[in-house]
Protein backbone atom coordinates (compact mmCIF):
# COMPACT_ATOMS: atom_id res chain seq x y z
CA UNK A 1 0.00 0.00 0.00
CA UNK A 2 2.71 2.47 0.83
CA UNK A 3 4.12 1.68 -2.21
CA UNK A 4 1.41 2.55 -4.13
CA UNK A 5 1.39 6.20 -2.55
CA UNK A 6 4.62 6.59 -3.19
CA UNK A 7 4.25 5.56 -6.95
CA UNK A 8 1.06 8.03 -7.19
CA UNK A 9 3.21 10.84 -5.79
CA UNK A 10 6.02 10.71 -8.41
CA UNK A 11 3.42 10.50 -11.25
CA UNK A 12 1.42 13.77 -9.60
CA UNK A 13 4.60 15.19 -9.96
CA UNK A 14 5.94 14.28 -13.17
CA UNK A 15 2.65 15.69 -13.91
CA UNK A 16 3.02 18.81 -12.26
CA UNK A 17 5.97 19.33 -13.96
CA UNK A 18 4.70 18.53 -17.42
CA UNK A 19 1.85 20.97 -17.48
CA UNK A 20 1.68 24.27 -19.61
CA UNK A 21 2.96 27.41 -17.85
CA UNK A 22 4.86 25.07 -15.14
CA UNK A 23 8.33 26.92 -16.22
CA UNK A 24 10.00 29.96 -14.21
CA UNK A 25 9.84 31.75 -17.38
CA UNK A 26 8.71 34.70 -18.56
CA UNK A 27 7.52 35.52 -22.25
CA UNK A 28 6.88 39.23 -23.34
CA UNK A 29 5.70 40.69 -26.72
CA UNK A 30 7.01 43.97 -27.52
CA UNK A 31 4.46 45.30 -29.52
CA UNK A 32 4.83 49.06 -28.95
CA UNK A 33 7.58 51.19 -30.63
CA UNK A 34 6.79 53.83 -27.66
CA UNK A 35 9.71 54.82 -25.50
CA UNK A 36 8.24 54.17 -21.80
CA UNK A 37 6.81 51.01 -23.03
CA UNK A 38 10.42 49.80 -24.07
CA UNK A 39 11.64 51.42 -20.53
CA UNK A 40 8.67 49.22 -18.78
CA UNK A 41 9.47 46.09 -20.91
CA UNK A 42 13.60 46.52 -19.97
CA UNK A 43 12.62 46.62 -16.26
CA UNK A 44 10.17 43.84 -16.38
CA UNK A 45 13.21 41.74 -18.35
CA UNK A 46 16.16 42.29 -16.39
CA UNK A 47 14.16 41.90 -13.25
CA UNK A 48 12.55 38.52 -14.13
CA UNK A 49 16.28 37.74 -15.24
CA UNK A 50 17.61 38.77 -11.63
CA UNK A 51 14.91 36.64 -9.71
CA UNK A 52 15.82 34.20 -11.76
CA UNK A 53 13.68 33.06 -14.26
CA UNK A 54 14.61 32.49 -18.16
CA UNK A 55 13.68 35.13 -20.09
CA UNK A 56 12.29 35.64 -23.53
CA UNK A 57 11.49 38.77 -25.26
CA UNK A 58 9.88 38.81 -28.73
CA UNK A 59 9.81 42.20 -30.89
CA UNK A 60 7.20 42.66 -33.20
CA UNK A 61 5.43 45.36 -35.55
CA UNK A 62 6.53 48.94 -33.82
CA UNK A 63 8.88 47.31 -31.38
CA UNK A 64 11.02 45.98 -33.83
CA UNK A 65 12.38 49.53 -34.76
CA UNK A 66 13.87 50.14 -31.55
CA UNK A 67 16.42 47.31 -32.00
CA UNK A 68 18.14 48.93 -35.12
CA UNK A 69 21.64 50.39 -35.15
CA UNK A 70 22.10 53.73 -35.97
CA UNK A 71 25.70 53.28 -36.98
CA UNK A 72 24.70 50.51 -39.37
CA UNK A 73 23.70 50.65 -43.17
CA UNK A 74 22.10 48.01 -45.41
CA UNK A 75 21.70 48.67 -48.98
CA UNK A 76 19.13 46.45 -51.54
CA UNK A 77 16.09 47.89 -50.09
CA UNK A 78 13.19 48.99 -52.70
CA UNK A 79 11.98 52.52 -53.05
CA UNK A 80 8.99 51.86 -49.97
CA UNK A 81 11.61 50.24 -47.55
CA UNK A 82 13.43 53.21 -47.70
CA UNK A 83 10.60 55.01 -47.15
CA UNK A 84 9.68 52.73 -43.82
CA UNK A 85 13.08 53.03 -43.02
CA UNK A 86 12.92 56.60 -42.59
CA UNK A 87 9.91 57.50 -41.01
CA UNK A 88 10.35 54.37 -38.29
CA UNK A 89 12.82 55.34 -35.37
CA UNK A 90 16.50 54.62 -35.96
CA UNK A 91 16.97 52.62 -32.91
CA UNK A 92 15.87 53.19 -29.29
CA UNK A 93 17.53 56.23 -28.73
CA UNK A 94 15.05 57.92 -31.26
CA UNK A 95 11.66 56.19 -29.74
CA UNK A 96 9.07 58.66 -28.89
CA UNK A 97 7.14 58.78 -25.92
CA UNK A 98 3.32 57.77 -26.04
CA UNK A 99 2.06 60.72 -24.35
CA UNK A 100 3.60 64.20 -23.88
CA UNK A 101 6.06 63.98 -26.89
CA UNK A 102 5.55 67.36 -27.91
CA UNK A 103 7.39 67.75 -31.22
CA UNK A 104 10.27 65.68 -28.92
CA UNK A 105 10.36 68.30 -25.82
CA UNK A 106 8.65 65.84 -23.59
CA UNK A 107 10.90 63.10 -24.72
CA UNK A 108 14.25 64.60 -24.07
CA UNK A 109 12.88 65.71 -21.30
CA UNK A 110 11.76 62.34 -19.37
CA UNK A 111 15.19 61.58 -20.66
CA UNK A 112 17.50 64.21 -18.75
CA UNK A 113 14.92 63.13 -15.19
CA UNK A 114 16.16 59.47 -15.90
CA UNK A 115 19.81 60.64 -16.10
CA UNK A 116 19.52 62.82 -13.12
CA UNK A 117 17.54 60.45 -10.85
CA UNK A 118 19.72 57.64 -12.06
CA UNK A 119 17.26 55.40 -13.75
CA UNK A 120 19.01 53.30 -16.23
CA UNK A 121 18.23 53.78 -19.97
CA UNK A 122 16.89 51.04 -22.28
CA UNK A 123 20.38 50.49 -23.59
CA UNK A 124 22.20 50.45 -20.42
CA UNK A 125 19.36 47.71 -19.53
CA UNK A 126 19.67 46.09 -22.58
CA UNK A 127 23.51 45.26 -21.95
CA UNK A 128 22.41 43.84 -18.63
CA UNK A 129 19.64 41.84 -20.05
CA UNK A 130 22.73 40.29 -22.92
CA UNK A 131 24.53 39.83 -19.78
CA UNK A 132 21.79 37.55 -17.81
CA UNK A 133 21.38 35.74 -21.17
CA UNK A 134 18.20 37.20 -21.93
CA UNK A 135 16.97 35.94 -25.06
CA UNK A 136 15.96 38.11 -27.67
CA UNK A 137 13.77 37.00 -30.93
CA UNK A 138 12.83 39.73 -34.00
CA UNK A 139 9.68 38.98 -35.62
CA UNK A 140 10.84 37.75 -38.98
CA UNK A 141 7.25 39.18 -40.52
CA UNK A 142 7.58 42.31 -38.77
CA UNK A 143 11.12 42.71 -40.13
CA UNK A 144 9.83 41.90 -43.91
CA UNK A 145 7.01 44.21 -43.48
CA UNK A 146 9.38 47.12 -42.85
CA UNK A 147 12.50 46.15 -44.69
CA UNK A 148 14.61 45.84 -41.83
CA UNK A 149 17.58 43.66 -42.35
CA UNK A 150 19.52 41.14 -39.40
CA UNK A 151 22.25 42.86 -40.59
CA UNK A 152 21.19 46.52 -39.34
CA UNK A 153 20.30 45.30 -35.92
CA UNK A 154 22.22 46.04 -32.78
CA UNK A 155 24.80 43.54 -31.42
CA UNK A 156 22.96 41.50 -29.15
CA UNK A 157 24.10 38.27 -27.66
CA UNK A 158 21.28 35.57 -28.17
CA UNK A 159 19.68 37.85 -31.18
CA UNK A 160 17.86 35.44 -33.20
CA UNK A 161 15.00 35.94 -35.84
CA UNK A 162 11.76 34.02 -35.39
CA UNK A 163 7.88 33.79 -36.00
CA UNK A 164 4.58 33.57 -34.36
CA UNK A 165 5.12 29.69 -32.99
CA UNK A 166 9.02 30.01 -31.63
CA UNK A 167 6.79 32.91 -29.23
CA UNK A 168 3.98 30.51 -28.24
CA UNK A 169 6.20 27.47 -27.52
CA UNK A 170 8.21 29.57 -25.35
CA UNK A 171 4.96 30.88 -24.05
CA UNK A 172 3.13 28.25 -23.41
CA UNK A 173 6.08 26.53 -21.02
CA UNK A 174 6.14 30.65 -19.34
CA UNK A 175 4.61 31.17 -15.87
CA UNK A 176 4.54 34.55 -17.00
CA UNK A 177 3.46 36.12 -20.54
CA UNK A 178 3.06 39.82 -20.98
CA UNK A 179 2.21 41.82 -24.10
CA UNK A 180 3.31 45.47 -24.10
CA UNK B 1 19.23 44.27 16.97
CA UNK B 2 21.53 41.75 16.27
CA UNK B 3 25.12 41.65 14.57
CA UNK B 4 26.15 39.78 11.76
CA UNK B 5 29.45 38.95 10.55
CA UNK B 6 29.50 40.43 7.65
CA UNK B 7 31.38 39.38 4.42
CA UNK B 8 30.41 42.77 2.46
CA UNK B 9 28.90 45.79 2.40
CA UNK B 10 27.26 46.78 -0.89
CA UNK B 11 26.76 50.25 -1.97
CA UNK B 12 23.58 50.68 -3.98
CA UNK B 13 22.82 54.32 -2.68
CA UNK B 14 21.17 56.06 -5.70
CA UNK B 15 20.83 53.31 -7.74
CA UNK B 16 16.88 53.08 -9.00
CA UNK B 17 14.51 50.21 -9.48
CA UNK B 18 15.48 47.36 -11.06
CA UNK B 19 19.02 47.72 -10.61
CA UNK B 20 19.59 47.15 -6.84
CA UNK B 21 17.99 43.56 -7.45
CA UNK B 22 19.79 43.32 -11.01
CA UNK B 23 22.95 44.02 -8.73
CA UNK B 24 22.43 41.70 -5.85
CA UNK B 25 21.79 38.86 -8.06
CA UNK B 26 25.02 39.55 -9.89
CA UNK B 27 26.60 39.48 -6.32
CA UNK B 28 25.19 36.02 -5.56
CA UNK B 29 27.66 33.85 -7.63
CA UNK B 30 31.01 35.44 -5.97
CA UNK B 31 29.63 34.51 -2.57
CA UNK B 32 29.58 31.66 -0.54
CA UNK B 33 27.01 29.17 1.33
CA UNK B 34 26.05 31.59 4.60
CA UNK B 35 27.59 34.47 3.24
CA UNK B 36 25.91 37.70 4.86
CA UNK B 37 25.78 40.53 2.79
CA UNK B 38 24.86 44.40 3.96
CA UNK B 39 23.09 46.28 1.25
CA UNK B 40 22.96 50.17 1.57
CA UNK B 41 20.31 51.57 -0.62
CA UNK B 42 18.13 54.91 -0.69
CA UNK B 43 15.64 52.89 -2.94
CA UNK B 44 12.14 52.65 -1.08
CA UNK B 45 11.21 49.95 -3.00
CA UNK B 46 13.68 47.66 -2.36
CA UNK B 47 12.45 47.16 1.20
CA UNK B 48 9.47 45.12 -0.35
CA UNK B 49 11.46 44.11 -3.61
CA UNK B 50 14.33 42.21 -1.34
CA UNK B 51 11.93 40.29 0.34
CA UNK B 52 10.02 39.39 -2.80
CA UNK B 53 13.37 38.69 -4.61
CA UNK B 54 14.36 36.31 -1.70
CA UNK B 55 11.44 34.85 -1.79
CA UNK B 56 11.54 33.72 -5.44
CA UNK B 57 15.35 32.69 -5.63
CA UNK B 58 15.66 30.88 -2.35
CA UNK B 59 17.59 33.72 -0.31
CA UNK B 60 17.17 34.99 3.41
CA UNK B 61 16.45 38.81 4.07
CA UNK B 62 18.07 38.56 7.62
CA UNK B 63 16.43 42.11 8.50
CA UNK B 64 15.89 46.14 6.89
CA UNK B 65 16.94 48.98 8.80
CA UNK B 66 15.28 52.06 8.32
CA UNK B 67 16.97 55.56 8.93
CA UNK B 68 16.61 59.15 7.46
CA UNK B 69 18.26 58.63 4.03
CA UNK B 70 19.08 55.37 4.07
CA UNK B 71 18.15 51.72 4.43
CA UNK B 72 20.28 48.48 4.97
CA UNK B 73 19.39 45.16 4.20
CA UNK B 74 21.26 42.12 5.36
CA UNK B 75 20.94 39.38 2.89
CA UNK B 76 22.06 35.65 3.43
CA UNK B 77 23.38 33.84 1.03
CA UNK B 78 20.98 30.09 1.56
CA UNK B 79 21.54 29.02 -1.96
Amino acid sequence: MALDVEKELAALKAQAEARPGAKRKLSMVVFSGDLDKHIAAMIIATGAAAMGMEVVVFYTFWGTAALRDPKKRVGGKTLVERMFGMMLPKGRDHAKLSHMHMAGAGTAMIKAIMEKKNVASVGEMLDIAGQFGVKIIICEMSMDLMGFKLEEMIDYPGLSIGGVATFLADAGESAIQLFI
Amino acid sequence: MPDYKIAKTLDYKGLKCPMPIVRISQEMPKLSLGDVVEVQTTDPGSLSDFPAWAKTTGQQVLETRQEPGLITIFVKKTK
